[in-house]
């Protein structure tokens, strides 16, 4: 790991003027940073240490939305009584991500900023070719071992998957992100690789994240996070959807879902077209099956990744069901 | 900024406290918590697995929550609180019970993850996760066995967590 100076910031303006400074990444948890520093792949010249900012991890579930401090910690948030009552899917997604000793040190505020865990991203020694970290220099995924890349929002520059669980929940309940005075949706915030897979957030330098704010919705109160993967614990998505359900008076008319996706795109990637198949319809077995096969449109697989169009669309429709029984 | 900020990427001057004893360092800032405490300090019971995050191996308490040593910066933690194996057993020597049980169980074989483990399952109790054996495996989740000692690891904290109880 190449040496750096370390500043520790006591107050977000401190982490704003310091974070400006060419060759300057933030330090909160460090499960990102110091890992990808060990790779190779981040080569900060200054960390800026902000995990000491006070009053910056509160979480506050009030008026109808939830505003997550950006240091409050993965598991402090999964455990939060109002967090699991009013948005378990958020809970349900934060828990089923990483290991316990992983989600103490992560901050909320960094999970967005977690990085693809493309083997071909993190291996810069063996692998110089990856758009995402040299820009212009090519893909060394594109012809590789696909079995873990993306087949949704992908490009010739890239297909990384997007590897998170919180973010596929909170662009499912239409979350923001505070970057001080700016907001944006957390769907906005995610950038898909295009022709400029280097840029994967929209972020500007200076900027900090302060907050996630969820608003709170019946879909919000009646949501489940579904993760699918190799093994049954402390592994990333093979597949995964977080999915909120609200009904009419009558009990199985479809007023409002939220579908999002993760494991399978290179970016939290909202499943708009089922979600408008299946509202105002009546909430049977057949139909949810019907409409989650929208889930996989416009996918493109590289081989082997080829199975996670069939078992996405499985995954959504299960989650969906499982919902459905929970009346 | 305070006292312990620098803006050069020379030797830092801090302060950690593990097991209760400050410990002054120079140091540079890569350096982790897992490389200080094993290489600066020689309390060389926390274990370099993967270096990685991956296996849990050097799984210390922080401020009394387990973390990860070898994703931690030292400077990071200073003045926070440290905890490590060594500062599991009481002053005369008499084990923690959750030691005592990874003893009595025969939870490992060559006993490399072994400090990990337990650093783990301490947390683990007290954090309420060890009411069932499905819930001790998947909250130990990040703590892995070459060995496989597995069903005997769970077997120990099951025990240590009943022993607590009671």
């Amino acid at each position: 790991m190449r040496d750096f100076s370390y500043l520790r910031a006591d107050s977000v303006e401190a982490a704003r003027n310091a974070a400006a400074l060419p060759g300057a990444m933030l330090l909160a948890g460090g499960t990102t940073l110091v890992d990808l520093a060990k790779c190779g792949v981040a080569e900060p010249s200054a960390v800026i240490d902000i995990s000491h900012i006070k009053g910056l991890d509160a979480i506050d579930v009030s008026a109808g939305r939830a505003v997550i401090g950006a240091l409050a910690k993965m598991s402090h948030v999964a455990d939060h009584a109002e967090i699991k009552g009013r948005f378990p899917a958020v809970s349900e997604a934060l828990w089923q991500a990483a290991s316990a000793q992983l989600r103490n040190m992560a901050s909320i505020g960094g999970n967005l900023m977690q990085r693809t865990r493309c083997p071909y991203f993190r291996d810069p020694a063996n692998f110089p070719a990856c758009n995402k970290r040299a820009p212009g220099s090519g893909c060394s995924a594109i012809g590789g071992v696909t079995r873990g890349h993306a087949v949704l929002g992908t490009s010739e520059a890239c297909i990384a998957t997007y590897p998170g669980d919180l973010a596929i929940a909170l662009v499912a309940f239409d979350a923001e992100v505070h970057l001080g005075e700016r907001r944006l949706k957390v769907e906005d915030f995610f950038l898909a690789p295009g022709a400029t897979a280097e840029r994967e957030h929209d972020i500007r330098p200076g900027e900090v994240i302060t907050a996630i704010e969820i608003p709170g919705s019946a879909a919000a109160r009646r949501s489940t996070y579904l993760k699918v993967r190799d093994r049954q614990s402390y592994e990333f998505a093979a597949a995964s959807a977080a999915v909120g359900l609200e009904l009419e008076g009558d009990g199985r008319t479809i007023r409002d879902i939220r579908i999002a996706l993760g494991g399978v795109a290179t970016k939290p990637w909202r499943a708009r077209a089922v979600e408008d198949a299946l509202k105002g319809k009546t909430f049977d077995e057949a139909t949810v099956r019907k409409a989650s096969e929208l889930t996989m449109e416009g996918a493109v697989d590289h081989g082997a990744n080829h199975y996670k169009i069939e078992l996405a669309p499985r995954v959504v429709a299960r989650a969906i069901l499982k919902l459905g029984e929970t009346a | 900024m305070n006292d312990q900020s620098t803006i050069s990427p020379t030797t830092l001057s801090i302060h950690l406290t593990i097991n209760g004893r400050d410990h002054a360092l120079d140091i540079e800032p890569r350096v982790t918590l897992l490389d200080a405490l094993r290489d600066r300090l020689h309390l060389t019971g926390t274990k370099k697995g993967c270096d990685q995050g991956q296996c849990g191996a050097c799984t210390v308490h922080v401020d009394g929550e387990r973390v990860l040593a070898c994703l931690t910066l030292a400077a990071q933690v200073a003045g926070r609180s440290v905890t490590t194996i060594e500062g599991l057993a009481g002053e005369d020597g008499t084990l923690n019970a959750v030691q005592a049980a990874f003893l009595e169980q025969d939870a490992f074989q060559c006993g490399y993850c072994t400090p990990g483990q337990i650093m783990s399952a301490v947390a683990c109790i007290r954090e309420g996760h060890a009411g069932s054996d499905e819930e001790i495996r998947e909250y130990m989740a990040g703590n892995l066995c070459r060995c496989g000692a597995y069903p005997h690891i769970v077997a120990a904290v099951r025990h240590a967590a009943e022993g607590l109880r009671s």
